[in-house]
C-alpha cells in the first residue's frame, strides 16, 4: 500500500452525507472546471467503498455535459467491464467505447447496453463520448489526437512505467484509486531504481504527486460499504493519516441469522459476526501446510452454515436475503482458494458464477474493488512458521478486512500474536535520491550543495503494526473451534 | 526457495553432498571466458585492493594497489587493470555477422532493407559472487566520469584515456548481469547453486568454497563438514585455511599481515622521498613484491575454485535454447561497441524515467522468456512448473473430432479427454499450449473432472488450415502429452516515449543538469 | 555508538526489590567477567531474531557470547578491519574538525537555521570522562535546559555531543550512547553517524535499516525521559517539550569522499518494534526460572585470564536455554556456529532456511520430511501427499534426463 497525506480535510462536518457531497463537488469543480493555471492532474484518494465508482460515473457524465470527450484507463479487464457495465446503465446518455485486446473479447454484461460499442480498433471508437480499456491496451494505441481529458480508475494499482507509456494520450487527467490496496508488483529486481521519483516499479500515483507538487490529493471522507463497527478499525489501522467515518451508524446494518443456532463453534461464530460486525474463529495452534485441510474446512462449513441459517441482511438499501453472491472468501494463496473452492463444492455450495449465483472465493489481489455482505477471510499468517513481507504486506490485510457490508469473520490458528512478536520488521530501509528538498533549502553551503535525503518507500502504516492492531479486535470476538 | 528445490537440499544433507537441481547447462559458457578475482579495501568502500585475473587457469595475473589510500597508486593499478582487461573485451568486435532486416521510415511508412552487423562473439567474464558483480558495479560508477588529458578541462588528476573506458565497460557488463538469462557477467556461486543443491542454506552457498565443498568433499568427511573447514579452519598463526572469495577481506589478515606490510610499505616510500641516500635501494619494490606474495596467497585459492566450478558446468549438457539467449548477449555487446565508437558519453550517473522503464520492460520480458526456456530445456524445470499446478503431463484418453462452424468454412476444433495425475490450476475456458505440437498449439480447457485426473482440452489452433486437421498435428489416443498453462513466447513489451518526450507526470524531459559528470570524484 | 548496562552496586541499591532480583540472577549467571555491552550489533539483532530466548537471556545477562562460543570450540568468525575502524575514525574526526563545522551544517539545514548563527549555539560540556550514571544525570540536565532555552528563543540550539541516556530494558538500567543529540524549538532530534557512504543518493539498505532500528532505541530512550507514553499508537507524534521527533537524522559520507551528507530517516516503524520488542524482554523472568539450578555462563578465569570452567559444563549450560537456529544468525550471533551445529545434529529441517518449514507443516526433520516423501502407500495427510508429489516429480523428471 502506499502513504500519502491528503490535505483537503472534510472529516470536521459532522453530517458524514455532507462531507462526502462537499468533497465529490471539490473534486469535480476541479476536474471539469480548472482554474486557470491550476496542476493537470487531479487526485482523489479513496478509502473502501466510499463511492469511488460512483464519483468516476459523475466525473464522466459532468465532463461530457460540458461537450468534451474523454477516455478512462483501468487497470484488469474484469475492472474495465465492470465500469463499462456500471458507466451504461447509470449514464445511459452516454455513449460509451469499449476498446479491447483481440484475444480477449469484453463480457456479455459489458456489452449487452445499446449505448456501448466493442472494438478492438481504436479508430472504430473516437467519435463516442468515452472510450475505456486497460492501461495495458492503451499502451499501444497510437496516432490518434490526445484526449483533453482522461480519467485513471485503480490509479495506485498501476505502475509508473504503465502511466509513462499513456500519459501521452491525455492533457488532463483524474486520477482515483484506494492507497490502502495491494502495491503494484514486479518478478524482478528494481533495487537500482527504489529512491528515484520515477522508479518504474512504483505506483504511478507516487510518481505523478512527485513530479507535481502542486497537486494537493483530494480525499472521500465515508466509506458507505463498511458498517460502523468496520469503519474506525480499519481507518485506524491502515489510513492513520487518511481517517474516515462510515456512512451509516450502529444499528443501521443488521445481520439476522435464522433458524436456531446448532451449538457448533461456527454458529457461534456466524452468531458473534452478526452481533458485532466481526468474528474470530480460532483453530487450535498448529504448523501446518496453506492448505490447512482443517481451516479450510472450517471456512466451508461457516459459508454452508451462513447460507443454511436463512440470514436477513438489513440495510439502508433494504432487507434481503444473505444469498450465495453476497459471500466472498478471501485467501492470500491461490491454492487456498482452490482448496476453499474444492471444499465448499463438497459441501454442494455454488463457487462458480459463470453457472448461475456463486460464493466468490479468491485471493486478495483479486477481490480488490470488490463489495460483499459478509466475509470469511482465511488468515494469511494462519498456521505458519514465519511471517514473510508477503504475508504481512498491509494492503493483503486491508483488502480482506475491508471488502464487507456487514460482517467478516476471521479464520485462523491460534498463535498468531506470537508469531508476529518473533517476525519484527527488520525490512532494509532505503534511502531516496528523489529528493525531497524543501523550499529554500537549495544555497550552497561552503561552495558545496549538501542535499538532505529521506527515507523512501516507508511503508505506513506497517504491515506488522496493522496485523498486530486487527488481532487486538479480532481477539475481542473470539470463538473457539 | 521452492518445494523442489528443498527436496533436493534434503537429499543432500542425506547423501552428503550436492544433488542436482538441472539436467542440462541454462548459462552459456565461453570457449574462452576470463575469469576475474576481485578484492576490495576495508578503508574505503568498494575502493580496489587487487585483482586476478586471466583466460588461462595456469597463468592468472595480479594487479595490486601497494597503499589503498593513495589515490595516485589507485589510478596506476586502474590503468594496469583496463590494459589487462580491455584488450580481452574488445577482442571481439572484429568479427561480425550481417543480418538482413527492414527498417520502417517513421513517416512514410516505406520499409527499406538495412544491414546490421552482430558480433559473431561476446566477452564472458566469471567472478566468485555477487560481491564481486557489485564491487565491479562500483569501480565503473566511479571510473567512467573520469577525466582524462584529452578533456578540455583535465582537472588536476587527469587519469589515462584507458580509465574511463575500463568504468563504461564494466558498468555495462554489470548492467547486463541484471538482465535475467545473460552470461556476460556471471558469478560462480549463483551458477552452481541454479544447478546443484547443496545441503546447506542459500545464504551459506554464497561462500564459494563451502558450496564448492558438497562437490568433492574429501575422503571421510561429509559436505557439510567440507564446507565447514572451507569457512572456519584457520592455520597456528590465525589465519583461514581458505580465504574468503572476496571482494572483503578477513579482518584477521587484514589485521595481522596486510596492515603491517602496508604500513612497511608506507615506510619504504616514506625513506625513499627522504632524500638521495636514504633508504636502502630497492626497499619500495621488494615491499611491493612482499604485497603481492601476500594477496597471491589469498587469490590463489578462489581462483582455482572458479575454475573448478566452471569444470563441473562444463560437464553438464548445454540446454538448446542457449544458443537464442546468447545471441540478446552479443546484441548488447555489439550495441555497447557502437555506442563507444559513435563517441557518445558515458552511462548516466541515474537512470531517467524512460530508460528506467526500458530497461524494467527488457527485464520483465526476458524473465519470462528464460522461466519458458528453463522449462522447455529441463524436465526438472518443468516439474516445478508442474508441481505449482503451472503445467501438466497426461496420457491422450480419447480424442473427438468437432468443428466450428460458425464461419464461412468449419474449422476444425476437436476435444482431448487427457488423463492426469498431476494437479494443475486447470479451469474451465482457460488457455492452455501444447508443448512439443509441430507447430505452435493453442487450447481451451472445456472440463475438468478433478476426482478422475480427467482434463478435457478443446485445440483451437495448429492444425493446418483445412476443414480437418493435418495429419500429425493431433496426438494419438495413449500418446504422452505435455500442456502448459502459461504462454510460450512472451509478450513484446509496449512501446515507450523517447526519453525527450517524457509526459508531465513523469517531470518531463529530463533535464541534462542532473547526471552532469562535471561533479568532483573525489574517490579516484 | 557505544552502550554500557550496569549493575553497578550503588545503582542496584536504591532499586526495588522486584526489579533486582532478576539482575542479581542475571549478574550472577555472567559471573565476575565485566558486562558485555549490549551494543548496536546486539540490538540490532534482538530485532531481527527475538523468538531465540538462548540469546535473549545471555545479552540479557550480559554474557561476553563470543568468549562462550570460543571455549566450546565454535568460535565466531566476526572481525572488524583495522582499515575499517580506521576509516570510521577518520570519518568522525573530519566531522569534528573546526568546532564541528562539516556536523553542523547539514543540521542547520535540517532544522532550517541560517549558516553562522554560532552564537545562537549551545554545546554544553557533558563530563565525557564520568561514569555513566553521572553521564547520565548530566545529559538529563542539560537537555532540560536546552528544551527550556530553545522554547525561550526560538533561534537558540543546542548540540549534544555524545550524550548519555538512559533506558531502562528487562527491568535493569541500560546506558545509550548516540553520536548527538540536537534540541531546537523545544524539541530533540536523535543524530547518527555512519560510515557507509550514500553514494548516487541511496545506501546499502540494510545498513540503513540498521541505523534506523538503533536510532530508534534513542528515540525510545528520549521518549522515556519526556514521560512520552506512546499508548497513543505509532503513528501518533507526541508535541510535548523535550520529546524527541519521530524523525532522525543520518550524516554519511556522500559517494566517493569523506563529505558528509544527511539523510531524514522516519523511525515510527521500527519505534513501535522496538517498543513492542523490549516490552518483551520482561519475560526474561519466565526464562530465569526455567534454567536448571546451578546454571551459569561465568568463564571462571584465573589469573592469566584463561576460562577454567570446563568445556562441558559451560556447553551444557548453553544447551539448557532453547535456541532459534537460522542460517541468519551465523552473521548476526557470535553462538550462530554452535547453534548451526546444534541444529545439523538434531537433523533439523531450520538448518536449510528458516522459510523452508512452510512447505512441511508439523514435519521437523530432514529424515522426517525425506520418510514422509519416500513412503509408499497412501498419505494420509495433505503435507504428505503433496511431498510425495513433488519427489515422484523429481524421480520422474531426473529418469526422464537420464534417458
Amino acid at each position: 500500500m502506499t502513504s500519502t497525506v491528503s490535505s483537503v480535510d472534510t472529516t470536521a462536518a459532522t453530517d458524514p452525507g455532507a462531507a462526502a457531497d462537499a468533497a465529490v463537488a471539490a473534486i469535480l469543480d476541479a476536474t471539469v472546471r480548472p482554474a486557470p493555471g491550476a496542476p493537470r492532474g487531479v487526485v482523489v484518494d479513496s478509502p473502501p467503498g466510499a463511492g469511488k465508482s460512483t464519483l468516476v460515473v459523475r466525473a464522466a457524465q459532468e465532463l461530457v455535459g460540458a461537450g468534451e470527450r474523454l477516455m478512462i484507463v483501468a487497470q484488469t479487464n474484469s475492472q474495465v467491464d465492470d465500469l463499462v457495465d456500471r458507466l451504461a446503465s447509470k449514464a445511459p446518455e452516454l455513449t460509451i467505447g469499449r476498446l479491447h485486446a483481440a484475444d480477449t473479447p469484453p463480457t456479455a454484461e459489458a456489452v449487452r447496453h445499446p449505448n456501448v460499442t466493442a472494438s478492438a480498433k481504436p479508430g472504430d471508437l473516437l467519435a463516442l463520448d468515452a472510450v475505456i480499456s486497460t492501461a495495458a491496451k492503451w499502451q499501444w494505441v497510437r496516432d490518434v489526437e490526445p484526449w483533453r481529458h482522461a480519467i485513471v480508475d485503480e490509479a495506485y494499482q498501476m505502475r509508473s512505467d504503465a502511466l509513462l507509456a499513456v500519459a501521452r494520450l491525455f492533457e488532463r487527467a483524474l486520477f482515483v484509486g484506494d492507497p490502502g490496496q495491494l502495491d503494484p508488483f514486479t518478478v524482478v529486481g528494481t533495487e537500482q531504481w527504489s529512491g528515484l521519483s520515477h522508479d518504474p516499479s512504483s505506483s504511478a500515483v507516487v510518481t505523478l504527486l512527485a513530479h507535481n507538487p502542486a497537486i494537493r490529493p483530494h480525499r472521500l471522507p465515508v466509506s458507505w460499504r463498511l458498517p460502523a463497527s468496520a469503519a474506525p478499525l480499519v481507518s485506524e489501522a491502515f489510513y492513520p493519516y487518511t481517517p474516515f467515518h462510515a456512512g451509516t451508524g450502529p444499528g443501521d446494518r443488521l445481520l439476522l441469522p435464522g433458524g436456531r443456532a446448532d451449538g457448533s463453534a461456527v454458529d457461534a461464530a456466524i452468531d458473534e459476526a452478526a452481533e458485532y460486525g466481526w468474528a474470530l474463529l480460532e483453530l487450535p495452534a498448529r504448523y501446518t501446510v496453506r492448505t490447512d485441510p482443517q481451516a479450510v474446512a472450517a471456512v466451508a462449513a461457516t459459508v454452508r452454515r451462513l447460507l443454511d441459517r436463512g440470514v436477513l441482511a438489513v440495510s439502508e438499501q433494504g432487507r434481503r436475503p444473505l444469498t450465495a453472491e453476497r459471500i466472498a472468501v478471501g485467501t492470500a494463496h491461490r491454492d487456498q482458494a482452490a482448496a476453499v473452492r474444492a471444499a465448499l463444492l463438497e459441501l454442494g455450495v455454488p463457487v462458480d458464477a459463470t453457472t448461475g449465483p456463486a460464493v466468490a472465493v479468491d485471493t486478495a489481489n483479486r477481490l480488490q474493488g470488490r463489495e460483499y455482505d459478509v466475509t470469511v477471510v482465511l488468515h494469511p499468517l494462519s498456521g505458519r512458521h514465519d511471517a514473510t513481507a508477503f504475508h504481512l504486506e498491509t494492503g493483503r490485510l486491508c483488502v480482506l478486512a475491508s471488502r464487507h457490508r456487514h460482517a467478516c469473520i476471521v479464520v485462523a490458528r491460534a498463535g498468531i500474536a506470537e508469531l508476529l512478536d518473533e517476525h519484527p520488521a527488520t525490512d532494509p530501509v532505503q534511502l531516496g535520491s528523489a529528493v525531497r528538498i524543501p523550499q529554500g533549502w537549495e544555497e550552497r553551503i561552503g561552495g558545496e550543495v549538501i542535499p538532505l535525503l529521506e527515507r523512501v518507500g516507508a511503508q505506513f502504516p506497517d504491515g506488522w503494526e496493522a496485523n498486530h492492531r486487527v488481532l487486538a479486535e479480532l481477539a475481542e470476538h473470539r470463538v473457539r473451534l | 526457495m521452492s518445494l523442489l528445490s528443498t527436496l533436493a537440499r534434503l537429499e543432500a544433507v542425506r547423501s552428503g553432498r550436492a544433488e542436482p537441481l538441472a539436467t542440462v547447462r541454462h548459462r552459456h559458457l565461453s570457449e574462452r571466458p576470463m575469469v576475474l578475482v576481485p578484492l576490495a579495501t576495508a578503508a574505503e568502500d568498494g575502493a580496489p585492493l587487487a585483482v586476478l585475473l586471466g583466460t588461462d587457469r595456469e597463468a592468472p595475473r595480479l594487479h595490486l594497489v601497494p597503499q589503498p589510500l593513495n589515490r595516485e597508486l589507485r589510478t596506476e593499478f586502474l590503468a594496469a587493470f583496463a590494459d589487462d582487461l580491455l584488450p580481452y573485451l574488445e577482442s571481439f568486435a572484429e568479427a561480425v555477422e550481417l543480418i538482413e532486416g527492414s527498417e520502417k521510415d517513421p513517416v512514410t511508412g516505406e520499409k527499406t532493407p538495412v544491414t546490421r552487423e552482430l558480433c559473431a562473439d561476446a566477452p564472458q567474464l566469471l567472478v566468485p559472487n555477487a560481491g564481486a558483480v557489485r564491487h565491479l558495479a562500483l569501480i565503473g560508477r566511479a571510473t567512467r566520469f573520469r577525466r582524462t588529458a584529452a578533456d578540455p578541462d583535465p582537472g588536476p588528476h587527469p587519469a589515462p584515456a584507458r580509465v574511463p573506458l575500463l568504468g563504461r565497460w564494466l558498468t555495462h557488463l554489470t548492467e547486463r548481469a541484471q538482465v535475467p538469462g545473460s552470461s556476460m557477467l556471471l558469478p560462480m556461486t549463483g551458477l552452481l547453486a541454479r544447478h546443484w543443491a547443496t545441503g546447506q542454506s542459500l545464504l551459506e552457498d554464497q561462500h564459494l568454497a563451502a558450496q564448492l565443498a558438497w562437490h568433492h568433499p574429501p575422503a571421510g568427511l561429509t559436505g557439510a563438514q567440507a564446507a565447514e573447514l572451507a569457512e572456519t579452519a584457520r592455520d597456528e598463526q590465525g589465519q583461514l585455511l581458505h580465504p574468503p572469495a572476496g571482494p572483503a577481506t578477513d579482518p584477521r589478515f587484514d589485521e595481522k599481515l596486510l596492515a603491517p606490510a602496508i604500513a612497511r610499505f608506507d615506510a619504504a616510500l616514506t625513506a625513499r622521498r627522504g632524500g638521495p641516500g636514504t633508504g636502502a635501494p630497492g626497499t619500495v619494490e621488494a615491499c611491493v613484491e612482499q604485497l603481492r606474495a601476500l594477496l597471491l596467497g589469498v587469490l590463489l585459492p578462489t581462483w582455482s575454485d572458479v575454475w573448478s566450478g566452471l569444470e563441473l558446468l562444463r560437464a553438464l549438457p548445454p540446454a538448446a535454447h542457449l544458443p537464442e539467449r546468447w545471441e540478446g548477449d552479443r546484441w548488447s555487446y555489439t550495441g555497447h561497441r557502437d555506442r563507444l565508437a559513435a563517441g557518445e558519453p558515458p552511462q548516466p550517473r541515474l537512470d531517467d524515467a524512460v530508460t528506467a522503464a526500458r530497461k524494467l520492460a527488457q527485464r520483465e520480458r526476458e524473465q519470462a522468456r528464460l522461466d519458458v526456456q528453463e522449462a522447455l530445456d529441463d524436465p526438472l524445470a518443468m516439474a516445478e512448473r508442474r508441481l505449482a499446478g503451472e503445467a501438466f503431463a497426461a496420457e491422450v484418453v480419447e480424442v473427438v473430432l468437432d468443428h466450428d462452424t460458425s464461419g464461412r468454412t468449419p474449422r476444425p476444433r476437436p476435444l482431448l479427454v487427457l488423463r492426469t495425475a498431476d494437479r494443475p490450476h486447470a479451469e474451465v475456458g482457460r488457455e492452455v499450449h501444447r508443448i512439443g505440437a509441430p507447430s505452435a498449439q493453442k487450447g481451451r480447457i472445456a472440463a475438468v473432472e478433478a476426482e478422475q485426473g480427467l482434463v478435457t482440452v478443446r485445440l483451437l489452433s495448429g492444425m493446418g488450415r483445412r476443414r480437418d486437421p493435418e495429419p500429425g498435428t493431433l496426438p494419438e489416443p495413449g500418446e504422452r502429452v505435455l500442456f502448459a498453462l502459461f504462454e510460450l513466447t512472451p509478450r513484446q513489451s509496449a512501446p515507450l516515449p523517447e526519453p525527450d518526450d517524457t509526459p508531465w507526470t513523469h517531470g518531463g524531459p529530463p533535464s541534462a543538469v542532473r547526471n552532469s559528470t562535471a561533479v568532483a570524484e573525489e574517490w579516484a | 555508538m557505544r552502550v554500557l548496562s550496569v549493575t553497578d552496586a550503588t545503582l542496584a541499591s536504591t532499586m526495588n526489590v522486584s526489579l533486582a532480583e532478576p539482575a542479581r540472577r542475571l549478574a550472577a549467571l555472567r559471573g565476575a567477567a565485566e558486562p558485555r555491552s549490549l551494543d548496536a550489533r546486539a540490538l540490532a539483532a534482538l530485532a531481527a531474531n527475538p523468538g531465540c530466548r538462548r540469546r535473549a537471556l545471555l545479552d540479557a545477562a550480559g554474557v561476553d557470547k563470543g568468549a562462550v562460543a570460543g571455549r566450546i570450540g565454535n568460535p565466531a568468525p566476526f572481525g572488524r578491519s583495522p582499515f575499517a575502524i580506521a576509516r570510521g575514525t577518520v570519518f568522525e574526526a573530519r566531522l569534528k574538525a573546526d568546532g564541528c563545522a562539516a556536523l553542523l551544517a547539514p543540521l542547520r539545514r535540517h532544522l532550517g537555521l541560517p549558516p553562522h548563527d554560532d552564537d545562537r549555539l549551545a554545546t554544553p560540556d557533558l563530563l565525557p570522562g564520568a561514569g555513566p550514571a553521572v553521564r547520565a544525570a548530566r545529559t538529563a540536565e542539560a537537555l532540560a535546559e536546552a528544551v527550556k532555552a530553545s522554547l525561550a528563543d526560538p533561534r537558540s540550539w543546542t548540540l549534544l555531543d555524545h550524550p548519555m541516556l538512559r533506558l531502562t530494558v528487562a527491568g535493569a538500567p541500560a546506558f545509550l550512547e548516540p553520536d548527538a543529540v540536537v534540541v531546537h524549538g523545544g524539541r530533540c532530534t536523535v543524530v547518527e553517524i555512519k560510515s557507509f557512504p550514500v553514494l548516487d543518493g541511496s545506501a546499502d539498505p540494510a545498513k540503513v535499516g540498521a541505523a534506523a532500528r538503533q536510532a530508534a532505541v534513542y528515540v525510545l530512550a528520549l521518549q522515556q525521559a519526556a514521560g512520552v507514553d506512546g499508548g497513543a499508537g505509532p503513528y501518533a507524534d507526541s508535541a510535548a517539550p523535550g520529546a524527541p521527533e519521530l524523525t532522525v537524522l543520518l550524516v554519511c559520507p556522500q559517494d566517493f569522499g569523506q563529505r558528509p551528507t544527511a539523510a531524514a530517516l522516519d523511525i515510527r516503524r521500527e519505534l513501535a518494534t522496538t517498543r513492542r520488542q523490549l516490552a518483551r524482554m520482561a519475560r526474561i523472568e519466565e526464562l530465569l526460572e526455567a534454567l536448571p539450578p546451578g546454571t551459569s555462563f561465568d568463564l571462571a578465569p584465573d589469573d592469566a585470564g584463561q576460562p577454567t570452567r570446563p568445556v562441558e559444563e559451560l556447553a551444557q549450560a548453553v544447551d539448557s536455554v532453547p535456541a532459534a537456529y537460522g542460517p541468519e544468525c551465523l552473521s548476526a550471533c557470535e553462538l550462530g556456529f554452535h547453534c548451526r551445529a546444534q541444529a545439523r545434529d538434531a537433523g533439523a529441517l531450520t538448518r536449510l532456511g528458516r522459510g523452508v518449514r512452510a512447505d512441511f507443516g508439523e514435519l521437523r526433520t530432514v529424515d522426517e520430511a525425506l520418510g514422509a516423501a519416500y513412503a509408499t502407500g497412501e498419505a494420509a495427510e495433505e503435507t504428505t501427499e503433496r511431498l510425495r508429489r513433488a519427489a515422484r516429480l523429481r524421480a520422474e523428471a531426473l529418469t526422464e534426463a537420464a534417458r
